[in-house]
């Protein structure tokens, strides 16, 4: 047995029976970093693998929570089901996105500006949508539904294993496409568009479905969360820094690598929550006290391993990535 | 039947007209190099050819199918691959990586691509070096991974450009053994442009001579340098010695 494959094992079986030690809060914060390893795996197929840089992909995470949720309360249907319409709607925007940008030739810092762009049209189309509560907000209502799984209800726990499903099958997901040919294609259209043109790649489609599968998956975490904290607000949720704390994994972790993502996760969410603790207890009640030490850690972070943790950590640890 | 056809193609960049009205053929299964000073629009008869540009005017067939106003992507599938002179490796992925990203075009099965790759490389003299990324190699070791990922494609005619510039006399003499080798023993038919005229004396058997975007002769290699217009134009006095 390979020795990646070894410690994949038993960072599993620790994983599935940590909960047995960790008390309510603990699990939550647990959550959330399997959320964020989600999304940052969802966001690193664009970026870290096809070089697509977005700055909204809170778009995404929105308009799954928004669908699923809003089925649920107006028809009673099951987020099993809606999440099949939340990702319908993802990648049909994502589509959308797509072809207007590669039909004009938007690249670069320009298909970023973009992406944000339709991030911001959502949050303010949202606000004013009354049909799904408009600025106030959006909520499931917790009663007379506790325990019914198949409507995604629950608390911590289930929410625990719900997350780490999602991450562990996006991982999954990420190693097969990683080592698949469109994997590939997606990493020479990174590395050079015009290099990977004269071997026959086709550019636009292999951006095309990058975006798509990074949509899709990114649906699915926004149906998590808004069952996870059964509300949703569009200031807050398309907000750009709800596009930039997706973006922060990947990137602390290492843009483009497989493992990256979940351990950026593994660091940035505990150290968030450490800090919060820490600037109470120290009576700093300034506002953004949290986001200046925050911002510090990231920039010790980024200093020290300029192109993430994940690279460094994994020659240490003599673990390959890629090959087939 | 030619299995290049290029047909009076024009290009012009705003007032600069880059080629024109160039027409030339390939005979399937030749070596055919494209000479010229610098700026005389070989590059760019290559990017119509490869359908980086459309032409302004002009056709082109490639095995009887014209091929001018296809995608890049369209034309290499279609058996047309190309270097770049100024190269363009994918600087981050391995050199391994590299060409079975090439082999892929053919061989949809990422481990039979790599395997594929294999032969390539060590054709290339390249693998020593398939662990390392592009971004770390040479110059001359770029140049030999321009070619090695255009024939990884498995394409019938490759266009090289410049492949030789930079190298040092064995190495060029190494290359031309392999462009010798790709030639006879894969039937793959070449058009080169190089400067390095030993190459060209040593490799073509037909010589295209461009100047000013114009074609000004075309001969056996012994022909063109004995041009007068080409001595002037190109080659200058001291081909005459
Ligand atoms: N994309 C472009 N836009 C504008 N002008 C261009 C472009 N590409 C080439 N040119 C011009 O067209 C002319 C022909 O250039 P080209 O690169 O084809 O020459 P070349 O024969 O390959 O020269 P060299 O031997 O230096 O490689 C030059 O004057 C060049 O400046
Ligand atoms: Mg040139």
């Amino acid at each position: 047995m390979r020795r990646e494959h070894f410690l994949l094992g038993l960072l599993a079986a620790v994983l599935l029976a940590l909960p047995l030690a960790l008390d309510r809060y603990q699990t939550s914060v647990l959550v959330l970093v399997f959320l964020a390893a989600y999304m940052g795996q969802a966001w690193n197929v664009m970026m870290g693998f096809a070089g697509l840089l977005s700055l909204g992909h809170a778009l995404y995470l929105g308009l799954g929570a928004y669908v699923s949720a809003a089925l649920f309360v107006h028809f009673g249907l099951s987020p099993l089901l809606g999440l099949f319409v939340a990702v319908l709607i993802c990648v049909g925007v994502a589509m959308a996105i797509g072809a207007l940008s590669f039909q004009f030739r938007i690249e670069g810092v320009y298909f970023a500006l973009l992406t944000i762009a339709f991030a911001e049209v959502a949050r303010i189309g949202f606000d004013h949508l009354k049909w799904t509560g408009g600025a106030g907000g959006f909520f499931l209502s917790v009663a007379g539904s506790q325990g019914q799984w198949w409507n995604l209800r629950g608390g911590p726990l289930f929410f625990y294993y719900v997350s780490l499903a999602m991450a562990a099958a996006a991982f999954a997901l990420c190693v097969a496409l990683r080592r698949s040919k469109l994997g590939y294609q997606w990493l020479a259209v990174r590395e050079d568009a015009e290099a990977a043109r004269a071997v026959g790649i086709d550019v636009t489609r292999a951006r095309m479905s990058a975006v798509v599968v990074s949509a899709a998956m990114s649906a699915l975490g926004g149906v998590a969360h808004v069952f996870y904290y059964n509300n949703v607000f569009s200031a807050q949720i398309f907000d750009m820094s709800r596009s930039i704390d997706i973006m922060l994994a990947p990137i602390i972790g290492g843009i483009g690598t497989l493992f990256g993502p979940i351990l950026g996760a593994f660091i940035l969410i505990p150290l968030g929550e450490a800090l919060i603790h820490a600037t109470q207890a120290l009576g700093i009640n300034a506002p953004g006290a949290k986001a200046v030490f925050f911002g510090l850690a990231l920039m010790i972070i980024i200093f020290l391993a300029p192109s993430g943790i994940w690279p460094s950590l994994r020659k240490r640890l003599g673990i390959g990535e890629g090959k087939p | 039947m030619s299995l290049l056809r290029v047909e009076r193609v024009t290009k012009r960049f705003r007032g600069l007209v880059a080629v024109d009205a160039v027409s030339l053929e390939v005979e399937k299964g030749a070596i055919f190099a494209v000479i010229g000073p610098n700026g005389a629009g070989k590059t760019t008869l290559f990017n119509l050819i490869a359908g980086v540009y459309p032409c302004d005017d002009g056709a082109v067939y490639f095995d009887g199918a014209r091929i001018d106003g296809m995608a890049p992507e369209a034309v290499c599938a279609l058996g047309l691959a190309r270097t770049f002179q100024i190269v363009r490796p994918f600087p981050g992925l391995t050199v391994h990586e590299n060409v079975a990203i090439g082999a892929m075009l053919r061989q949809p099965k990422p481990q039979a691509a790599f395997a594929e790759a294999e032969e390539v490389l060590r054709k290339l003299d390249l693998w020593d070096r398939r662990a390392q990324t592009a971004a770390s190699l040479t110059l001359p070791d770029r140049k030999r991974l321009e070619v090695a990922r255009a024939l990884a494609t498995r394409p019938g005619l490759l266009l090289l450009d410049e492949v030789m510039a930079g190298l040092r006399p064995t190495e060029t003499d190494r290359m031309v053994e392999i462009l010798r080798m790709i030639n006879r023993e894969e039937g793959v038919t070449i058009v080169l442009i190089e400067h390095v005229m030993r190459a060209v004396m040593a490799l073509a058997e037909q010589v295209h001579v461009l100047n000013h975007g114009a074609s000004i002769a075309e001969g056996s290699p012994r022909e063109v340098t004995r041009h007068p217009q080409v001595i002037a134009s190109y080659l200058g006095a001291e081909a005459l010695g």
